[in-house]
């Protein structure tokens, strides 16, 4: 039976390229996990989104085999899947640092100083917004306004909302945040 | 679930919370529990507990009662007619206090006062002009029950909508009530509730070639727009995590009038409470036989899906969200046809927007002429707006429509911080404009917005002072039009990227009188030919700046061009 897969490409990273995919179906418990989303749209189109959200739960960010795996599980053609996966500012195709943190650039935020927030992070990190840092431990992201504007300027770390940042005092929550967690791990 | 059993659980349970002397109610809206106040609650219950009082007093978590910038806030119901347990609820008289920067540690001195004088060092007044000038229609139960209980729902008397809908009214008395009532769509544009529920009753689900998943029953659909994607705005996630019930009972009478089995409400996924909680609402109401197949013993069903946003802020444009809820980009259509004819899965829709449907079941229960008589002659009822940007008391407040803005910067938001001058305010999220403080005695509603400039929009409203760069504001909200527009018509895609770019020029100092002409004609073409709604207004807060504060455009385009005194250069 031939395979309808492409060539995995970036996708396959570390050893995972020598396996054959459908393996990475079984082995990869998390792949279930998307698999009963999509059973409960009765493996219909209209599931598309609900399923990327799953997978990007699932995985923190949506490679080429998942999109490829959720477009053949739903009939729907790659570059459907792909052109939903590009459309929606909240999935993401590269892999995520180990710690998230978005800072909101909504009115309120921004009218009360969150561009200094996120400039002061961006220098204390030497990174840029929407961008990694070289030791993968901090993503760096910005968002539309996350309803919390009484707090404005409001950040989040790893879901975590911290409201009234300053910029000198950002860097220093997070690194403390940070910190906490790995003296955790 | 039917009336009889439905009057049973409001009674039984009205009769154990007035056994209580002391209600206490902990904010965990999501500002609140960013600053921990699941702690607070659970300090309070442990202290409680520990004092032996828990038969006598209830910790209880509530959505937000609105004063976020005090929070997180603590509100105590104390009786106030003795000791004695009452067996008449309605007895059942109480005097609250409200707490403000509360913490886990204040717990014990919070419940040590319970039985005598408040703890003044926390208390702050609930006669301050931020809760005495509010009309409370659609917020009447936030901060009150505990959105995670159906029980306090309908001890709140509610479902009780629903079920007067469902065995006193037929469908079209439902509409004839809601067009009676004057109520207009809350999400912005002010399009007349009756109508739409009207020609949504009346359309033909045959009209249009239709393609609805197997599984799905209905041929006719309501949805609930809870895609608040304007920033500034959290109307919408305050009522749907304060008072989740609220929004299904609504959704629930709308079906009913426009003969649909079917709905979904579309959430953004950046409001993780709000999803959780209208998840667990709808469980809970499929239970009792109030969400479903043959709601309350009536032939009635209707079952309800939450869709989740994706961050795409065009989804909020009716047709955009449809194709989302399809499982596709979400791109807006040209209409006609309306949704209402031809809309999910080619079916007639119905779209609301949180706050509309939240307005109905109080509109079924107290009737037309009731909300008729709040408001004004052409904006009936109240507005759920959020305050925030330079003002003292943020948060989220209901007014009725017709009250001016003065009322609400000055005595509801208690003014600006810091003895800086009021400059302006900005309504209507990025498709708005920035009303300027000669207007601030004028009333609000739908019409006197439009008028300036500005529009109603969803309720956000960000306050700005003297400091506030209005060039700036307005490059702002073109960045945010230029990076949410979904590509699909020409004028927005590219007029936004070109009017970022001369806003921005004008900002560097680098542009001269030409490029603000360039970008007068780029608003108007933008304007007038984009295809939805998002393109249609993104111009309007560069034309309100332009309008208001031309000055201040002038100034930084002079200020680098002295030498060039015709305007012309390079």
């Amino acid at each position: 039976m031939t395979n309808p897969l492409p060539p995995l490409g970036r996708a396959a990273g570390n050893g995972a390229a020598t396996a054959k995919p459908d393996d990475r179906l079984v082995s990869d418990k998390r792949y279930k996990i998307i698999e009963a989303t999509m059973r409960r749209y009765g493996y219909q189109g209209h599931g598309l989104i609900e399923a990327l959200h799953s997978a990007q739960e699932a995985f923190g960010y949506l490679d080429d085999f998942t999109l490829m795996h959720i477009a053949r599980t739903l009939h729907l053609p790659p570059s459907k899947v792909f052109g939903v996966a590009t459309f929606y500012n909240l999935f993401t195709l590269k892999p995520q640092g180990a710690h998230t943190c978005v800072v909101c650039l909504g009115t309120a935020c921004y009218i009360k100083g969150a561009r200094e927030v996120l400039a002061a992070i961006e220098a204390e990190y030497d990174v840029k917004a929407g961008g990694t840092t070289r030791d993968n431990q901090l993503s760096l992201l910005t968002a539309r306004c996350f309803g919390s504007c009484a707090l404005a300027p409001v950040l989040t770390f790893d879901g975590e909302t911290i409201g009234k940042v300053t910029p000198e005092a950002a860097a220093q929550q997070i690194a403390q945040r940070m910190m906490a967690i790995r003296q955790a791990a | 679930m039917n009336l009889e059993e439905l009057n049973a659980t409001a009674t039984s349970e009205r009769l154990a919370r007035a056994k209580k002397r002391h209600h206490i109610h902990v904010c965990v809206g999501t500002a609140c529990q960013a600053l921990n106040s699941e702690q607070i609650a659970k300090a309070l219950q442990a202290e409680l507990k520990q004092r032996g009082q828990s038969h006598d007093a209830e910790v209880k978590c509530v959505g937000c009662p609105g004063l976020c910038s005090l929070g997180p806030l603590v509100e105590v119901e104390s009786r106030v007619n003795g000791q004695a347990t009452t067996d008449a609820p309605e007895e059942d008289r109480r005097k609250s206090v409200l707490y403000q920067f509360v913490k886990p540690e204040d717990a014990a001195e919070i419940i040590a006062h319970l039985d005598g004088e408040p703890v003044k060092r926390l208390e702050t007044p609930l006669d301050q002009p931020f809760f005495t000038r509010q009309t409370k229609i659609v917020l009447e139960n936030c901060g009150k029950i505990d959105p995670e209980r159906i029980e306090d729902y309908i001890a709140a008397g509610g479902y009780q909508a629903l079920m007067k809908a469902l065995t006193e009214m037929t469908p079209q008395q439902v509409v004839d009530e809601i067009t009676r009532s004057g109520l207009r769509g809350r999400g912005g544009a002010g399009f007349p509730t009756g109508l739409k529920w009207g020609t949504v009753a009346k359309a033909d689900p045959n009209a249009y070639p239709t393609n609805v998943p197997e599984g799905i029953q209905s041929r006719k659909f309501v949805i609930c727009n809870g895609d608040e994607g304007d920033p500034g705005a959290f109307m919408d996630r305050s009522l749907m995590e304060g008072d989740p019930h609220r929004i299904l009972e609504g959704m629930a009478i709308a079906a009913y009038a426009v003969g649909a089995n079917h709905g979904f409400i579309y959430v953004r996924a950046e409001y993780p409470l709000a999803v959780k909680r209208l998840r667990t609402a709808i469980r809970q109401a499929q239970r009792a036989g109030l969400l479903g197949n043959g709601i309350g013993g009536t032939a009635f069903s209707f079952n309800v899906d939450i869709r989740l946003g994706a961050g795409a802020f065009v989804c909020g444009e009716e047709t955009a969200l449809m194709a989302s809820i399809e499982g596709g980009r979400g791109v807006p259509r040209p209409r006609p046809p309306f949704p209402a004819e031809c809309g999910l899965w080619g079916c007639p829709t119905l779209i609301n927007n949180v706050e509309t449907l939240a307005n109905v079941p109080p509109i079924i229960m107290k009737g037309a002429d009731w909300f008729a008589s709040i408001g004004t002659e052409k904006s009936k009822g109240t507005k759920v707006f959020a305050l925030t940007g330079q003002v003292v008391n943020t948060g989220l407040i209901e007014v009725p429509m017709g009250i001016t803005l003065r009322e609400i910067v000055f005595d509801i938001g208690g003014g600006i911080p810091g003895g800086r001058q009021f400059k302006g305010v900005q309504t209507g999220g990025p498709s708005g404009g920035c009303i300027p403080a000669q207007f601030l005695d004028m009333p609000v509603d739908y019409e006197s917005l439009a008028k300036v400039g500005s529009i109603m929009g969803s309720g956000g409203m960000i306050v700005m002072d003297d400091t506030t760069d209005m060039v700036e504001v307005a490059r702002f909200f073109m960045e945010f039009c230029m990076d949410e527009s979904c590509g699909k018509c020409i004028p927005c895609r590219a007029g936004t990227v070109q009017m970022h770019r001369i806003l921005t020029k004008i900002q560097e100092g680098k542009a001269t009188q030409r490029d603000i002409q360039i970008l007068e004609e780029l608003c108007d073409m933008v304007k007038h030919t984009s295809l939805c709604g998002l393109g249609q207004s993104a111009p309007n807060p560069v034309i309100s700046t332009l309008r208001y504060f031309r000055d201040e455009y002038e100034k930084k385009i002079n200020g680098h061009h002295k030498s060039k005194p015709n305007g012309l250069s390079d």
